[in-house]
């Protein structure tokens, strides 16, 4: 594996503000990297240097061997970019879109080709400006895709989308990275980096938080268990309180919540079927990105809670 | 590497402003503020006008030519105003309040092409116009045609460079395409005013003339009936709306931004 994309202390100060303080890492070759973090985090101005749309005050950058600012027109070509929040004049049909975009390639995909795998064939006579939000954001997809990019770059690629669009989504990504696409993927939605990354930077503040695969970052938050259930009766808190393996036990309505580490589900359960309780709708969770993103950052991920 | 390998249509081998001047031409023709403002209405103007009996009589006011001999040039400064001052900043405005000249930022065509696309086609549309006007005031309405021809050519693409300028301007100052729009038309209202929509220059009383001769339709009008009527246009006006084009031409290109 190789590095496709490298980043060396790269700073980026707006006015007075510090958008990027110190961030490094580098993306392999054929890997989804996600760069996850807060909003105001510094993600989307590391990617905009990346792009060549921004000169960073200081740092080096190097991507597929080329250097974003010096050899911009190259990097058009091999660089494939989805922004946040761009559009296309309103007007302007899906068809025409993909064929005048391909036309500013060296070596176009074939834009038919794409416009049936993202799922917008019958869509080609539509006005961008009456496309339904996840058509837009599919459209999108498909014009960072148009110059057969080696590296594609989706800054908030789910944002807005309802639950079934974010999986067609997610599954079409994991397709183009199969066909050898190396992605970068700016997020703040960590079921998303869950599902898709094969490595995640969290950032936060300008800096790179860590770098590791999302199962390693969840690993590493000891966060243990959160047991939850309906009790068959009522029960007194000190029954529970008073082992070891719990830390702490909230009710919800009818609903119990025991937070305790990796044996506190048996040693739980074992002392309500001593009291003749039953568990009733048992639920375990493990630790997730979120929790390990909650205990390096000491913040939730904005938005993440939503759906 | 490529997401789905097909040979190149034989069409994508042209080059990305043809591609660019063609789709945006269509956006143009489907907007339909560009075809109304900067054909319909001053063709519109030129019937109604002309349909006015006295229009056509010869005036002693004005040296005996008629009040539709001086209203051409008039209706052609009107069109290069509308399509210059409002048309073309509010669709540069709106096309980066968008993120269109962003988006193009980050593939090999680069926003500078849709930019020069754009005063392709308003430069188009224009000259598409004067030739209508000229054609229907001499056939409709018995106006002649241009006497000094090289010369009224040399002064309606003087004044386009100048209001165009101007509307770049604009475009760079401009945060959105509404307040493009609402600038521009700000900016049309006085400049129309000097060049005789209302009260044709040689019926200004000496101090309005005067500074009718420095704006820039008011020099085009000047270089444009000169024209009109066989001598080559006067150094001042044309080198009046050079000027324009050129200090309002680099600060725009100073000031324009792509997001």
């Amino acid at each position: 594996m190789t590095a496709v994309i490298e980043v060396q202390n790269l700073h980026k100060t707006y006015a007075d503000t510090v958008a990027v303080d110190d961030i490094s890492f580098a993306v392999q070759e054929g890997e989804i990297f996600g760069i996850l973090g807060p909003n105001g985090a510094g993600k989307t101005t590391t990617v905009e240097c990346i792009e060549g749309l921004r000169r960073p005050d200081g740092g080096r950058i190097s991507v597929l061997g080329l250097d974003p600012q010096r050899d911009r027109a190259e990097l058009t070509q091999r660089l494939g970019v989805q922004l946040q929040d761009s559009q296309l004049p309103g007007r302007l049909r899906v068809a025409e879109a993909l064929d005048l975009y391909s036309s500013f390639y060296r070596t176009p995909a074939d834009w038919r080709g794409l416009m049936d795998v993202l799922g917008l064939s019958d869509k080609r006579n539509t006005r961008f400006g009456k496309l339904s939000g996840g058509q837009k954001q599919r459209l999108s997809i498909a014009l960072a895709l148009l110059g057969s990019p080696q590296v594609a770059v989706l800054d908030e690629l789910t944002t807005g989308l309802d639950p079934q669009a974010r999986r067609d989504t997610w599954d079409l990504i994991e397709g183009v990275r199969d066909r050898g696409v190396t992605i970068v993927l700016v997020s703040h939605f960590m079921e998303e980096a869950e599902r898709l990354c094969d490595r995640v930077a969290l950032i936060d503040k300008g800096r790179v938080v860590v770098v590791d695969t999302p199962a390693a970052l969840a690993e590493k938050v000891d966060a243990g268990q959160r047991i939850q259930f309906h009790p068959s009766m009522p029960f007194d808190d000190s029954l529970l309180a008073g082992l070891p393996e719990v830390t702490s036990i909230i009710h919800r309505g009818d609903v119990v919540v025991v937070t305790g580490n990796g044996n506190a589900l048996n040693a739980v359960i074992s002392v309500l079927a001593r009291n003749q309780i039953v568990a009733e709708q048992l639920r375990v969770e493990q630790a997730h990105l979120e929790d390990a993103f909650l205990a390096l950052t000491g913040r939730h991920a904005a938005g993440s809670g939503a759906n | 590497m490529s997401v789905i390998t097909a040979p190149p249509p034989a069409r994508a081998r042209q080059s990305a402003l043809r591609r660019l001047t063609v789709a945006e031409s269509r956006l143009f023709l489907r907007e339909r503020v560009g075809p109304i403002w900067g054909i319909a209405l001053p063709m519109l103007l030129l019937v109604i006008f002309g349909a006015i009996p006295s229009f056509s009589k010869p005036q002693a006011s004005f040296g005996g030519y008629t009040t539709l001999d001086i209203y051409v040039p008039i209706l052609i400064a009107m069109m290069l105003g509308l399509l210059s001052l409002v048309a073309l900043p509010m669709v540069l405005a709106g096309y980066r309040e968008k993120g269109i000249l962003r988006r193009l930022q980050t593939t090999p065509a680069g926003p500078a092409r849709v930019l020069s696309a754009q005063l392709l086609i308003n430069l188009a549309a224009a000259t598409v116009t004067v030739i209508l006007l000229l054609a229907v005031a001499r056939l409709g309405y018995s106006v002649p045609l241009p006497r000094q021809l090289a010369g009224f050519a040399l002064a309606a693409l003087l004044a386009a460079a100048a209001l165009m300028s101007i509307g770049l301007l604009v475009a760079a100052i401009a945060p959105t395409g509404r307040t493009a729009q609402v600038i521009g038309s700000l900016l049309f209202y006085p400049l129309m005013f000097f060049s005789g929509l209302w009260l044709p220059i040689p019926s200004m009383p000496a101090a309005l003339q005067h500074i009718s001769h420095a704006t820039p339709l008011g020099a085009a009008w000047v270089a444009m009936s000169t024209a009109a009527t066989g001598s080559w246009p006067h150094a001042l006006p044309l080198l009046t709306m050079a000027a324009y084009a050129v200090v309002f031409g680099a600060v725009a290109a100073k000031l324009f931004r792509w997001e």
